[in-house]
């Protein structure tokens, strides 16, 4: 029983896939895993689009129908002008059902030993000669106090952990993607294709979704960026003038809210007994905005490094670096060329994506794929060319 | 000052994130702002997508705008 056991060997702090991750992986490895999250039920509300990439999800299972509620196989892209534009994706996506998902991967660290806490709310660390040596915090109305050798903040895009810690996680304005999503029914899409509306009028700096989760059901939702927010007009207003014009009869299942960081990584992800992943640590894609493959991806490769530390010289910040080290030579050179891209492209003007729409739309159909997509658009500004190339081919 | 219509907010935490100063504490069910730490940067009220958050200072955000 977690309340009698004083000591782990890792607590982390956030019931999301990093963390769920995270906390599999360690346990796996022999560790004694504590996962604490605030909220009385993990993976809701779910405050995501729920896309995800068929290869990104079998870097760590085999998918399971229980999560997917859509296969996609097109994509379509809407211009301001409203030109259509349509292809396929070369690979297959899902839209997943997130709360059967979110839920089965922290039952995947329960059955390899990790205890998993809900409403158990952290607000500070134990810091003893500038290590980090445990958390505070209350459940259930009750304060408790818990030690580790490693804390992990897992905590998504309102992180504190690293912050208490006096690690900079701060997200800039402009790199901070203010988003707003509707889960509605009672309307008609293609259930294969993903629907992108890229306009400073539908949402500026960012992109406005349509992800089908069958016939009549779809999450649609919008990001706009920190740096056009600070405009004025916030981003539900966005949202509800493309619905009144778009679908005026949708019946809305549920509504959420929520800030997807389109940042760097942190440049330090740990030090004396601590490390960040997922959403804490920033390693969101900061082109499409998507952040649960990344998030388990640094989860996974923190757990590794986690039960290296402890078994052979213990979780100094040296002995954790490689757990940076790795991130950045798996996804952090990617990470940083989309970050790139995406600090050229955010500025886009409305005649600029009309361009790039009637440029994609000038190749025959069986031409057309993402690269291309990305190839026009930064043909404005060359020296983006080489990140689009290696981001999209792997070199 | 920060203003908070509490029963607005969804407490997603896109406020927290960017912070400067760290002062913004967004819980299952609840949010608060120590405003001893806040700056009054505003950058907070920017982000939130669904307007929670106001500045009621219209000298500073009227400086803020210009
Ligand atoms: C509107 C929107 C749409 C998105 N669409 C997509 C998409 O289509 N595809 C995609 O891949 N990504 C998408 N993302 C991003 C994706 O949701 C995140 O990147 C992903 O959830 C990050 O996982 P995580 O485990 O790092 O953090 P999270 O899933 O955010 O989990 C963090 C957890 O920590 C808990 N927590 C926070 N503070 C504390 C505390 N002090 N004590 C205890 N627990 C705490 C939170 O309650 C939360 O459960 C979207 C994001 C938004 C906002
Ligand atoms: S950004 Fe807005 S909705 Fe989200 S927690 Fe902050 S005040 Fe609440
Ligand atoms: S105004 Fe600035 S300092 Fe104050 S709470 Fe908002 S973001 Fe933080």
């Amino acid at each position: 029983m977690w309340k009698d056991q004083k000591k782990f060997d890792c607590i982390v702090v956030g019931g999301g896939p990093a963390g769920s991750t995270f906390a599999r992986v360690a346990a796996e490895g022999g560790l004694s895993v504590l996962l604490l999250e605030k909220d009385r039920d993990i993976g809701v509300p779910v405050r995501c689009g729920e896309a995800v990439s068929d290869a990104g999800l079998r870097i760590f299972h085999e998918p399971n129908p229980r999560w997917i509620a859509s296969t996609i196989n097109r994509i379509k892209l809407v211009a301001p002008n409203e030109t259509v534009v349509e292809f396929d994706l070369h690979q297959k996506g899902y839209i997943l059902d997130r709360r059967i998902f979110d839920y089965d991967l922290a039952e995947f660290a329960s059955a390899a030993g990790a205890q998993i806490v809900t409403k158990a709310y952290i607000d500070g660390l134990i810091i003893e000669d500038d290590k980090v040596v445990g958390v505070r915090g209350t459940h259930v109305g009750e304060r408790f106090e818990k030690r580790a050798k490693i804390v992990v903040g897992a905590d998504g895009v309102e992180s504190r952990v690293g912050r208490w810690a006096g690690l900079n996680t701060t997200v800039k304005l402009k790199d901070m993607e203010c988003g707003i999503q509707k889960t509605v029914t009672g309307i008609d899409v293609n259930e294969h294709m993903f629907d992108f509306y890229l306009s400073r009028k539908w949402a500026p700096g960012g992109y406005l979704w349509v992800f089908p989760k069958g016939k009549h059901k779809a999450n649609i939702g919008l990001a706009i960026s920190g740096y056009y927010a600070k405009d004025g007009k916030a981003a539900h207003k966005f949202l509800d003038e493309f619905m009144a014009w778009k679908y005026p009869n949708a019946s809305v299942l549920t509504t959420v809210v929520g800030g997807v960081p389109v940042a760097k990584t942190v440049k330090q992800m740990v030090m004396d007994g601590l490390m960040l992943i997922g959403d804490a640590a920033r390693t969101v894609n900061p082109v499409t905005g998507g952040g649960i493959i990344p998030g388990m991806r640094s989860g996974l490769l923190a757990a590794e490094t986690a039960v290296k530390s402890l078994n052979n010289g213990g979780p100094t910040r040296k002995n954790l670096t490689p757990y940076e080290k790795a991130w950045h030579k798996i996804g952090g050179k990617n990470h940083e060329r989309f970050y790139r891209i995406k600090e050229t492209i955010f500025r886009f003007t409305d005649d600029d994506l009309n361009r790039i729409a009637d440029g994609i739309a000038n190749v025959p159909e069986d031409g057309r794929s993402l690269l291309k997509l990305f190839t026009i658009a930064a043909s404005k500004k060359p020296s983006l060319l080489i990140d689009v190339a290696r981001v999209f081919t792997g070199i | 000052m920060i203003e908070i219509a509490e029963n607005k907010c969804d407490f997603c935490g896109c406020c927290v994130g960017v912070c400067p100063v760290n002062c913004i504490e967004v819980m299952e069910a609840d949010i608060r702002i120590e405003h001893e730490i806040c700056i009054d940067c505003d950058i907070c009220v920017y982000v939130c997508p669904i307007e929670v958050l106001s500045q009621t200072d219209s000298k500073k955000s009227s400086s803020a705008a210009a």
